[in-house]
């Protein structure tokens, strides 16, 4: 049956990572609003997608070194979350948390340097329960990630990762570290041009004793169970006035009072409802949206900033109201908008796996091609997140593409060529039905068609549709589409 | 309704170019100067505690403040003395430095750095990288020198030994290849045989393709044409046999690759090749041993393979190795015999073309608030040498760039005569 309904996949891939069959095919007659309302409404679906992990009707994960600790190993924790990507039925609740860990981009290895392997994986992507201690990271950002925006903000200042990340451990009220004072500014909410250095360091200040502690006392840090948690040390905090060049408080002050230091995480909490709500935060985020999920070709429409600035606004900071609006949108529903933004190497390998199939690969395998197309989860490059959109595709990244094709297409090639059923009277129809009904890439104009036709004929006398005939040919095929520039656009 | 099949032959406007790419390319490297001047940037990464590279070791707070991890002065490479007459030594771990030193080879600039470090790893490299600390974000020194080559620019005039493009190789119209090993830059394909070169064939076809109306497909489209013209090139380096053993760790292979592609004349202009482990916190050891010292092994051995192979293949007067790090470290140990996160740093110049020596003054390591060559209350290095001045130095001897466009700014005064 041809994919035609094109608006859903639309949906899918920028609401999602790409459908699968199963998808196209339980959606063939839904609306798009519906699939928007599905994907939006997450929690309606089950939220059980770990207890599919080593069932071999999914995409397989590899155990390095004894059991799967995705807690306490990074790699493994890598491994759940590319699993979660490919399988959950929640799809939407795993693009959001990626894009939190771009716009709170926090790096593994720091903190993996201070206090160890194991501490550093709990803080970035320890399930709640499984493990003594406060939930991970990433975890943070799937519970909210359609949540409201000034209490993830809230939690992120807390997060234990957070503050070995940008060094709030070392913020006393002898010596304030201004890099989290920076960052919640320049990187978070408003962005450069809204704040002064005073701003800064006085936000610094306000920060001083969001600090974390070791809760197990005397544990060591390669024992699991040994935990950190997050403290307010008084005694480190700054207790005097605050003043800014922009309003902190609903009256228009800009100034934080004088507080006893018991009482001083009030300051934080009033700095950050101020930023959160601030009409430059509603627009940066509104543009950072735009780009996520309506296009990365054309700079964000002031008529789509303002209006969803407004909805921000009016919705007291909600997430979930904001993305339905967005997806609902005649700015995201446009055609033109489909295929118009740049694919993450996290949301092509997975895409593509969904599409092509996963039965006998590992996920693990996608680990080091995605390090050499330059996204290594829970690894961005620095505070600022990664280098999206043109930024992905050097040429050793792009290789790291095209290898990442050929070898999926080697792994898959007798799943595929079994899918191909009957669709074999001639190259030409076997091409069409990778471009009709298996793969979904942006359309390939004439003469690159006429490239795959030509791969498709090549090196056939006669064709007879054998098995040896298709076998040789879906892999190339394969190949050829999912490492072409046409795939690498959602 | 439009269908997929409808949409995938709907002929909007195209055009599809085809040239003879490896034929052009290499007559555009030559045009660019294959055999022409190149620059090898190494970057000691995590912060390099510049005071035990290049050593004070007759200033008596150098030891009163490093009890536990101080080079005893017997010990380190005498390299004689600034012209504040401070005495000077290499770290005893680089003798094969010191040698070129002597051979007048080797610049050592005291002292580098900028006003108000941030001492945030980050921070600090990308500001080594703008070549600006009040824009840490943005493209890099090297990549706007980059974008003033004639265009087009050959996909290999940059050259990344490492996986991610570091901020000073960002261009606005040059793809830098991340090269960290040459024998991995190669095309997979699932077939073998006809069935591969086939395969390989139509990627080529496909991706000459030209969109008229999509240019982003065109922006990728030319990523993957540069990846697979590189790729034979890039080839050819596999099998270059080097005039001396290098040692066996991932800083000296990332040398001896880029050295066979000097000698294989792909014609790069600029290389980046790092090494980690200098975010010495703890555990730096001393003269007999620690972690410091195989740092130091790792440095100086691996560079003095890269020279004696450079030499032997004449290729000395044509290369030029720049050494930095995004700053140097605390000057009094910590409890842990480690330094912490500090101010100003060293920066070395090695090639055919360097005038070798001490540039710079030495800091007094006396913890005296007052004193004018430390900032910080006392704990840090401050810097004497503005970085940039030592690019300007590059940029306008070496490359033949103007350094005041592509620093923002004249920082020749003041720059140390190395070349």
């Amino acid at each position: 049956m041809p994919r035609e309904n094109w608006p859903v996949e639309h949906v899918l891939r920028r609401g999602g990572f790409g459908p699968s069959a199963a998808d196209l095919a339980r959606f063939a007659t839904v609306s798009p609003a519906a699939v928007v309302d599905h994907l939006v409404n997450y929690e309606r679906q089950a939220d059980d997608v770990d207890a599919k992990i080593g069932n071999a009707d999914y995409v397989g994960v590899v155990q390095s070194g004894g059991a799967f600790s995705p807690n306490t190993n990074i790699d493994h924790a890598r491994q759940r979350w590319l699993f979660r990507m490919a399988h959950s039925e929640r799809p939407l609740q795993e693009k959001m948390a990626l894009f939190w860990h771009n716009h709170f981009a926090t790096a593994y290895s720091k903190i993996a340097g201070v206090y160890g392997a194991v501490q550093a994986t709990k803080m970035m992507a320890l399930k709640s329960g499984e493990l003594p201690g406060p939930q991970g990271q990433i975890e943070l950002f799937r519970q909210f990630a359609l949540g409201n925006f000034r209490n993830l903000l809230v939690e992120v200042a807390k997060d234990p990762a957070m503050v070995v990340w940008l060094d709030g451990r070392t913020n006393v009220r002898a010596r304030p570290q201004e890099n989290f004072g920076r960052e919640i500014m320049e990187l978070f909410t408003f962005g450069v041009g809204n704040y002064t250095e005073a701003d800064v360091y006085a936000a610094a200040r306000v920060f001083t004793g969001w600090n974390l502690r070791l809760a197990t006392a005397g544990g060591r840090n390669d024992d699991p169970n040994t935990y950190y948690e997050f403290f307010y040390n008084a005694a480190q905090h700054d207790p005097t006035e605050k003043t800014f060049t922009f309003p902190v408080s609903s009256s228009g002050s800009r100034t934080i009072p004088a507080r006893a230091a018991a009482d001083g995480m009030q300051d934080g909490i009033d700095l950050i409802t101020a930023l959160a709500t601030h009409p430059e935060t509603a627009r940066r985020l509104a543009r950072k949206l735009w780009n996520f999920f309506v296009s990365e070709l054309e700079a964000p429409d002031p008529a789509f900033v303002e209006a969803v600035a407004t909805e921000y606004l009016r919705g007291n900071t909600e997430m979930k109201p904001l993305v339905r609006f967005i997806l609902q949108s005649r700015w995201f529903t446009h055609p033109d908008r489909w295929f118009g933004r740049y694919s993450w190497p996290a949301e092509f390998v997975i895409r593509s796996i969904r599409e092509v199939g996963w039965t006998g690969f590992s996920i693990d395998s996608v680990r080091t091609p995605l390090t050499n197309m330059g996204q290594t989860l829970f690894e961005p490059p620095d505070v600022n997140g990664w280098e999206l959109g043109l930024g992905w595709f050097s040429t050793g990244a792009m290789l790291a593409r095209m290898n990442f094709a050929a070898s999926l297409a080697s792994n898959q090639r007798f799943n595929v060529a079994r899918a191909v059923g009957g669709v074999r009277s001639s190259p030409d129809t076997l091409l069409d039905w990778f471009l009709l009904e298996k793969l979904t890439p942006a359309a390939f104009e004439f003469a690159p068609y006429r490239e795959l036709q030509s791969y498709a004929r090549a090196g056939i006398a006669q064709w007879t549709g054998s098995d040896a005939q298709v076998n040789a040919k879906v892999a190339g095929l394969v190949r050829l589409i999912v490492g072409a520039a046409e795939y690498q656009f959602i | 309704m439009i269908t997929r099949r409808d949409f995938i032959r709907d002929g909007v406007a195209a055009f599809t170019v085809s040239f003879a790419a490896p034929a052009f390319l290499s007559d555009l490297a030559l045009a660019q100067g294959v055999r022409g001047r190149n620059l090898v940037v190494v970057y000691l990464s995590g912060g390099n505690d510049a005071l035990s590279t290049v050593i004070p070791y007759q200033d008596p707070f150098y030891y009163s403040r490093r009890p536990a991890i101080a080079i005893p002065a017997g010990q380190v490479l005498q390299i004689g003395s600034d012209r504040t007459g401070k005495t000077l030594g290499l770290h005893p771990r680089m003798t094969g430095l010191r040698d070129i030193f002597n051979e007048g080879r080797l610049a050592v600039i005291q002292r580098t750095g900028y006003t108000n470090s941030s001492r945030s790893h980050f921070q600090g490299l990308d500001i080594y990288g703008t070549a600006d600390p009040n824009a840490p974000t943005g493209v890099g020194w090297l990549g706007r020198y980059l974008d003033t080559l004639p265009s087009p620019v050959d996909a290999l005039a940059g050259w990344n030994a490492t996986r991610e493009t570091p901020r000073a190789l960002i261009s606005r119209l040059v793809s830098v290849p991340a090269i960290p090993d040459a024998r991995t830059y190669s095309l997979s394909s699932p077939n073998s045989g006809a069935e591969a070169l086939n395969e390989r064939t139509a990627a080529t076809r496909i991706a000459s393709h030209v969109s008229v109306n999509r240019p982003h497909l065109s922006f990728v489209n030319g990523s993957i044409k540069g990846a697979l013209d590189t790729l034979d090139r890039v080839g050819t380096v596999n099998t270059y046999a080097p005039s001396v053993a290098y040692p066996n760790n991932g800083f000296a292979l990332a040398l001896r690759t880029v050295a066979g592609s000097m000698v294989r004349g792909i014609g790069t202009k600029v290389y980046w090749v790092q090494t980690g482990g200098f975010d010495t916190h703890a555990g730096q050891g001393n003269a007999g041993g620690g972690s410091y010292a195989n740092l130091m092994g790792t440095f100086s051995d691996g560079l003095s393979a890269f020279y004696t192979d450079l030499r032997n293949q004449g290729l000395l007067n044509d290369t030029l190795v720049l050494q930095f790090s995004e700053f140097g470290r605390r000057i009094s140990e910590n409890g842990s015999q480690g330094t912490d996160h500090g101010a100003a740093g060293v920066m070395m110049a090695m090639g055919g073309g360097v005038r070798g020596g001490i540039y710079g003054t030495a800091a007094s390591l006396d913890p005296n608030a007052a004193n004018p060559t430390l900032e910080n209350a006392g704990n840090d290095v401050r810097y004497e040498t503005d970085f940039r001045a030592v690019y300007s130095r590059i940029l306008d001897g070496w490359l033949g760039a103007n350094s005041v466009s592509l620093l923002g700014g004249d920082f020749r005064q003041g720059a140390p005569a190395i070349i």
